[in-house]
């Protein structure tokens, strides 16, 4: 089975079962740790990655079901080591605590922008609803999708 | 204001292994900040390590030097160079807190480093060379605030005299500025990589002679710094105890009992061997006991291991395990009988144990204009960490390598030494960044854990990774509580008597279980003259520990809701109440800079009302309700903005904060710490709970498990006073008047008196 993760094509061994969560296939078998495990059923969205540009829980996703799809983890979403826009704006609002949810955070609000460049509150809200914080940063993520949002208006909305 | 907090008293909550690690702490500042040990070592390259030593291996090191001027070789915490690179170590373990960039920060001040010059390092694990290093009680900051300005200072003093050296010229006439040394009669500057050889060859100077920066003049300290590791967390790169991988290593399930604390009888282990992926299963034993809290104990609860190819290949083997348990040993606790209990002992405070009292409580209320009172009762909680708790370990026969998350690495090593009777140096543990803290990781079970699996299964290295399930069922909680209260308000409306009756859970029938205590001096007893303090306790083997500011977490609750209970009796205004509570400005502990200063509350009273517009006409259905908290020598007061609608369902419109902690090292990460306490405070507050029926914990993840999401989480406004106290840390002390403030405005807006946490069982949602 091949899995084609931020640009690049992997053959994955045939020991891997084929019902194995997206989730461990990134984590243990490409090496790909930036994906996080926080609940396993779909609840905290600790493990958020792109399906053809669609935000998705990698632990409720098999890797038979993801074959074959464009696959966008937290390590792909920079391009040659240039930040995106959402990226720069997590790091100048400084939103993490501990960090843990932020990689499924960032995939989220990325994929939100991507349909919605310039989401009112009430649009984070529902959308980032899925997404589990912890320690609490919500504040801190409305402020930083608002910031990225201004920055992709700046940029012209080109891509 | 001014003051210096001189004085150190543990704080009473905290677990005594926490109190003699405070107290070793403060002993090691107290003995740095007459001699600061620095230490000059060339490095590759020709630069200069100016290598500062706290730990008492230093201090014998430097007295070897100074007789027989031996080599003395530290672990550094500051670095320069001559590239201009300045490395500066962080010694703490980063869970969240933001220690890994407040710590440097300061360093950086004295030093006047260009923080884009800075490249922030996690320092090695050793007791020898930095003393304790541990992330609790909100200590990082007051703990190692002298030592690292110290440190800081000392690395600029050098770098001074080598410039003064090269231009000869007197160091009076030089200024530093961004990592760089100026002569501005000659407009001369020499960059700090520059001075670095030079540096090297100076004599160190005592750490008593340096100077300190006075506050105002500061360039660093008080502004807002993103965090060191923001970049890698951004862009997904390995950090937390989840990423590590070592080459050959193994992944594993550990299957406990769920009755807590039963024992394997046995298991389908040959099933189970024949599961794909899975290398091997076996029993493992137990070893003393893992339900106590004890951070440095070598103790490992009974339980399957399976050892796998994949995380996923030993989750899913887990499920299949079919274990036949011996429960002889196991809890049997239930929290409904508990309930019972306590409403049954909440009736007779005569035989409660007397903790405390003051002047006569029952003349108080002989001569009171009405009394009140009132029961609050808390369930447990767990911490949920969102990273899983796991540790990797390689027991190599002779030597144990750990790689751990965990907020009390020494105690690690020490719980590892004593579960393989191996020396203590033969145990190398490497800090990983945790998935949050929250007290979750000041125990260890999951590393002696590990390492006790690591060698079953011959010396490999082995991941053991809890499944969310795992870390729900097996956790230091948050003690469940009850609070009957009785006070008596006179005749004026002043609150003239308090009688709190506490009813806790205690493991061995005489003391309270860890986080579970009251202090008799907690307030408003430590200000009402005629006060009673009780305590009676339940028999429970449910294991509890300390949880994000442990007891304020709930006794604020209790006491701030208590208290607008009474100002509502008197007819009184809650804000004129409570600042009438606090009475003349003092430390309610003369003598005890650490104690509760009723002018600092005041005054975080008085700005947070006025921030929240106290006193406006707000809509029907819609308050403000107010709490004031002091913990981790901390002052905090918060003011919610609430709706309720006629089904409880709530609406919190906003939550302001004002906190006096001293001077503010990172303003960004202050500010995050205190509205994400605020935000976990509101969400345990709403709907988060532990049970527990013969002795099985009934929540397992979070659908049952309820953490508050970002279309629920208000704006937290937050404000502080910058006093000229010695500065006291913010990781803790913002969460506990969230939960009364919240409870104080449902009241006010539809006159219903929450008395339970959480507040979804009397039937409020958000």
């Amino acid at each position: 089975m091949r899995l084609n993760v931020n640009g690049q094509s992997h053959d994955i061994p045939d020991d891997v079962d084929p019902k194995t969560p997206l989730l461990w296939v990134l984590r243990d078998t490409l090496g790909l740790v930036g994906t996080k495990y926080g609940c396993g059923i779909g609840q905290c969205s600790a493990c958020m990655v792109h399906l053809n540009g669609a935000p998705v829980q990698s632990c409720q996703l098999t890797l038979e079901s993801a074959a074959d799809q464009r696959i966008t983890t937290i390590e792909g979403l920079a391009v040659n080591g240039a930040l995106t826009a959402v990226q720069q704006a997590w790091i100048e609002e400084d939103v993490p605590q501990c960090g843990y949810c932020q990689a499924g955070q960032i995939m989220h609000a990325s994929a939100l922008l991507a349909r919605t460049p310039n989401p009112t509150d009430a649009q984070i809200n529902t959308e980032m609803a899925a997404n589990i914080c912890r320690c609490g940063t919500y504040n801190r993520i409305r402020k930083a999708i608002h910031n990225a949002a201004a920055k992709l208006a700046k940029a012209g909305g080109a891509s | 204001m001014s003051g210096r907090d001189t004085g150190f008293t543990p704080d009473p909550y905290v677990p005594e292994f926490m109190q003699k690690i405070q107290a070793e702490a403060r002993a090691e500042a107290a003995a740095l900040s007459r001699r600061t040990f620095i230490k000059l070592t060339g490095v590759a390259g020709g630069g200069l390590v100016l290598a500062l030593s706290m730990g008492p291996g230093a201090r014998r090191a430097l007295a070897q030097t100074r007789a027989a001027a031996t080599v003395f070789t530290a672990n550094p915490y500051v670095q320069v160079k001559s590239d201009g690179a300045i490395v500066l170590y962080a010694k703490n373990p980063e869970v969240g807190q933001g220690v890994k960039t407040a710590l440097p920060m300061i360093l950086a001040e004295e030093l006047d480093a260009d923080w884009n010059d800075v490249e922030v390092v996690q320092s090695e694990i050793n007791a020898e060379l930095y003393g304790p290093q541990f992330a609790g009680g909100s200590t990082s900051i007051p703990l190692n605030w002298d030592p690292l300005r110290k440190a800081g200072a000392t690395a600029r003093a050098m770098l001074v005299s080598a410039a003064a050296k090269t231009w000869g010229v007197p160091e009076s006439e030089l200024t530093t500025e961004n990592s760089h040394v100026m002569h501005r009669a000659s407009k001369r500057s020499l960059s700090y990589g520059e001075l670095a050889a030079t540096a090297a060859t100076l004599p160190v100077p005592s750490a008593d002679s340096v100077q300190l920066k006075p506050r105002s003049a500061y360039r660093l300290l008080g502004k807002r710094i993103t965090g060191v590791d923001n970049q890698k967390i951004v862009t997904g790169q390995p950090l937390f105890g989840i990423d590590q991988k070592v080459p050959g290593m193994v992944y594993a399930s550990f299957t406990k009992s769920p009755a807590i604390g039963g024992r394997v009888k046995s298991a389908n282990l040959d099933h189970i061997k024949t599961l794909p992926g899975v290398k091997d299963a076996f029993v493992v034993d137990a070893i003393s006991d893992g339900v106590a809290f004890n951070p440095a104990g070598a103790a490992v609860m009974s339980g399957v291991a399976i050892i796998a190819n994949t995380t996923w290949a030993a989750f899913q083997a887990k499920k299949q395990l079919q274990i036949d348990w011996d429960d002889s040993k196991a809890s049997a606790d239930s929290w409904t009988g508990a309930v019972a209990e306590a409403k049954a002992l909440a009736k007779k405070p005569a035989d409660a144990q007397v903790l405390g009292k003051g002047g006569d409580f029952d003349k108080a209320v002989a001569g009171a204009g009405k009394t009140v009172e009132g029961m609050y009762t808390v369930h447990y909680v767990s911490h949920a960490d969102l990273e899983p708790q796991n540790c990797t370990a390689w027991h190599k026969g002779d030597m144990v390598e750990i790689w751990a998350p965990t907020q009390t690495p020494q105690s690690a090593v020490d719980a590892v030494a004593a579960l393989t009777g191996l020396p203590k140096d033969k145990v190398l543990l490497h800090q990983l960044r945790g998935g949050g803290g929250f007290g979750r990781r000041l125990a260890n079970d999951s590393v002696c854990e590990v390492v006790a699996i690591s060698k079953q299964a011959g010396g490999v290295p082995v991941k053991v990774q809890w499944m969310r399930e795992d870390d729900m069922a097996f956790d230091y909680y948050r003690p469940g509580g009850f609070h009957s209260f009785k006070a008596a308000v006179d005749k004026s409306g002043k609150l003239a008597g308090w009688q709190q009756h506490f009813i806790t859970f205690s493991r061995d029938g005489k003391q309270p279980a860890t986080a579970a205590n009251l202090s008799p001096g907690e307030f408003p007893a430590s200000v009402v003259a005629d006060n009673r303090m009780l305590q009676s306790l339940i028999a429970s083997q449910i294991p509890t520990g300390p949880w994000r500011a442990p007891g304020s977490n709930t006794i604020a609750f209790a006491v701030q809701s208590f208290l607008h209970e009474c100002s509502v009796a008197a007819g009184r205004d809650h804000r004129e109440f409570l600042l009438e509570v606090m009475g003349e400005p003092r430390n309610v502990v003369p003598g005890n800079a650490r104690s509760l200063h009723t002018g600092r509350a005041a005054d975080v009273i008085k700005l947070v009302t006025e921030k929240a517009g106290w006193g406006k006409e707000m809509p029907k259905g819609r308050a403000l309700g107010l709490a004031f908290h002091y913990s981790h020598a901390g002052h905090f007061a918060e003011v919610a903005d609430v709706s309720v609608d006629a089904n409880r369902k709530i609406t919190v419109h906003k939550i302001y904060m004002a906190a006096d902690i001293g001077p503010i090292v990172n303003l960004s990460g202050a500010e995050n710490q205190c509205q994400g306490a605020i935000t976990d405070g509101l969400s345990t507050a709403m709907g988060l709970k532990i049970t527990f029926e013969k002795g099985r914990v009934e929540q397992s993840n979070f659908d049952k498990y309820p953490i508050v999401r970002i279309d629920k989480a208000p704006e937290v406004e937050v404000h502080f006073i910058q006093s000229d106290y010695s500065p006291t840390g913010c990781g803790e002390p913002a969460l506990p008047p969230a939960a009364p403030a919240i409870a104080n405005a449902i009241y006010t807006a539809m006159g219903h008196r929450l008395r339970t946490l959480p507040f979804r069982d009397e039937g409020f949602s958000i």
